[in-house]
């Protein structure tokens, strides 16, 4: 399977060199109080960085109290809510919370449950009872259907879920049990930052040149030929139709289509932009009117140039 | 001791024209590496050393048995290139030096990743020396803690590491490949917020009266790499955040999440 490797454009610019020294009384630690959390720019810290004294605040996520002192434990920004401190990390894997929609791949096949690698600390679960079973959605589950568990879902494949709660250990328990998720097919996969997939009203964007978008909030995006609205009735849930493993025949257009998205996504990660549907129908006409091939986008100057004409625009 | 180079002249100056106390140039260099969550390229004088860290994730199926279900493992791998010291020789994974450095950086981490956070998960730190020029353990262990910070793994502290050697009565800090194999010399890692000692390291011999002075020293010297480490990180971060902050298309709403 070919992967794309991310840009090295940015490596020239990123490498940091120091061979000043610097006066002892130049560095000072930071003396913190409440105004500094009211200012506009963004507090940067880094591990063990000192944030403020715990007696007047509480700590959340990514900070540590040490005796009486909250300190940073991710590099990232500070924010508070009223007495609460926390450290947003600037890049870390998906941290999952109820109802958010993922996409995954199937890693294993267990008894009544699948294993889903969704991009975070542990792999999901996918219980068999949280899958809609062929033959009506409140069909009950019959043992024939533990045995049969590779015709739903087998290993490699992938899948739009929601979460549906947590395990004690704090892996995620998803479900399926909607007609718009379940098995993806007739599309690519690519991959981005977590934090660059902001929660959305609806994560399933259809753009007009016949692709249809899934942002999965764990940063596994879904770019497919647009699905036909077939009328699905209550009681005629068609396994062949939702389970299958057959991609329907796609032309070339749309083919050409799906590349010049997955494309402008690759380089909107690499330039950390975040992901929204507007961005992605400017950037796609932008590119159309390039008229280059999809290949093009991938290099670094075509890329740079996207950006900046998107910064401009918007 | 007979050397043909001369580690320190009349004038306080060492082969390379440091002066005993004078740390080589730092150059950290954060491009994302492949698929890596945190990556970092860390040359320390002539050492270059790169180091990858993917996790926190699942334990692939032969690791299993080793998870912890209420904490994280640490996984430290070590590959030395063959074009890295000056003699070419292709040098496998089970080594007994290799093995031995992962094995010391992995328990100089171990306190320091807040493993409590990430039950039965894996965290993967690859390490790739691709220079070696002295120094390899405390480049290693500097280059490991920016990683795990790139990756966003939460840790209580950065830790520090410097090697640090004797010459006569003089200490000396930061030695290269020669004065290594002349010099007593050994590793410090330090937390420098606390001041708190990880590691201590050495394996040559050294008088009971000189360690005190030159343990001093290298503590000391963790600071100053601290500040260095720090302000490199700080600009890669604000460089990342301007960039998300100012995306095109953005509206700035401050999302309020705990």
């Amino acid at each position: 399977m070919l992967s794309f490797i991310s840009f090295s454009s940015q490596s020239t610019d990123s490498t940091y060199h120091r061979s000043a020294r610097h006066h002892p009384d130049v560095e000072d630690l930071m003396d913190v109080d409440d105004d500094d959390f009211s200012g506009s720019e963004p507090r940067l810290t880094c591990p063990g960085e000192t944030i403020t004294s715990s007696q007047a605040f509480m700590r959340g996520h990514g900070t540590y109290v040490d005796k009486e002192d909250v300190i940073a434990s991710v590099v990232g920004t500070v924010e508070r809510v009223n007495k609460l401190v926390t450290v947003r990390a600037i890049r870390t894997r998906y941290n999952p919370e109820v109802g958010d929609l993922v996409v995954g791949r199937i890693t294993e096949v267990q008894p009544r449950r699948w294993k889903v690698d969704a991009n975070s600390r542990q792999d999901a679960i996918l219980m068999l009872s949280s899958v809609n079973l062929p033959g009506g959605v409140q069909r009950r589950k019959l043992e024939s259907d533990e045995l049969q568990m590779r015709n739903f879902f087998e290993e490699g494949d992938l899948l739009v879920a929601e979460v549906q709660a947590f395990f004690s250990d704090g892996a995620m328990s998803l479900h399926t049990r909607s007609l718009k998720y379940g098995k993806l097919r007739n599309g690519q996969l690519v991959t981005v930052p977590p934090i660059l997939v902001r929660r959305l009203k609806s994560h399933f964007i259809s753009l007009p040149c016949g692709v249809d978008l899934i942002l999965g909030l764990n940063g596994y995006i879904w770019v497919s030929k647009q699905a036909k609205d077939s009328d699905q009735g209550e009681e005629g849930f068609d396994a062949e139709a939702v389970y299958s493993n057959q991609n329907d025949d796609i032309d070339s257009a749309t083919r050409a289509a799906i590349s010049r998205v997955s494309n402008i996504i690759r380089v909107f990660a690499d330039h950390f932009v975040p992901l929204t549907d507007t961005l992605l129908l400017e950037a796609y006409e932008w590119v159309i009117e390039q008229e280059g091939d999809a290949k093009r986008l991938l290099l670094g100057d075509t890329g740079d140039a996207l950006v900046a004409a998107m910064s401009l625009r918007c | 001791m007979s050397s043909r180079i001369e580690l320190l002249n009349a004038g306080l100056l060492r082969s390379d024209g440091r002066r005993p106390y004078e740390l080589r140039t730092l150059a950290i260099n954060f491009a994302p590496q492949g698929t890596a969550d945190g990556s970092v390229t860390y040359s320390h004088g002539l050492t270059q050393v790169r180091v990858s860290v993917l996790g926190p994730h699942e334990p692939k199926q032969g690791t299993r048995r080793e998870t912890f279900h209420d904490r994280a493992t640490l996984n430290v791998e070590v590959q030395l290139a063959p074009f890295g010291v000056g003699e070419r020789r292709r040098r496998g994974r089970s080594d007994k030096r290799l093995l031995e450095l992962a094995a010391s950086i992995k328990s100089t981490f171990e306190p320091v990743v807040q493993t409590h956070l990430y039950p039965r998960s894996t965290i993967d730190i690859f390490v790739h020396v691709l220079q070696l020029d002295g120094g390899l353990l405390p480049a290693c262990i500097n280059a490991s803690t920016l990683a795990l910070a790139t990756a966003g793994i939460p840790l209580f502290d950065f830790v520090c590491a410097i090697s640090g050697g004797v010459y006569g009565t003089q200490p000396l800090l930061d030695l290269t490949t020669v004065e290594e194999n002349d010099v007593p010399s050994v590793v410090v890692g330090v937390m420098p917020r606390t001041g708190r000692v990880t590691l201590v390291q050495m394996e040559t011999r050294l008088h009971m009266d000189r360690f005190e002075e030159v343990f001093r020293v290298a503590c000391d010297a963790g600071k100053v790499l601290w500040s260095e480490m720090r302000d490199a990180l700080r600009e890669r971060t604000g460089d990342l955040v301007d960039k998300l902050e100012a995306g095109p298309g953005m509206v700035v709403a401050k999302e309020t999440e705990t």
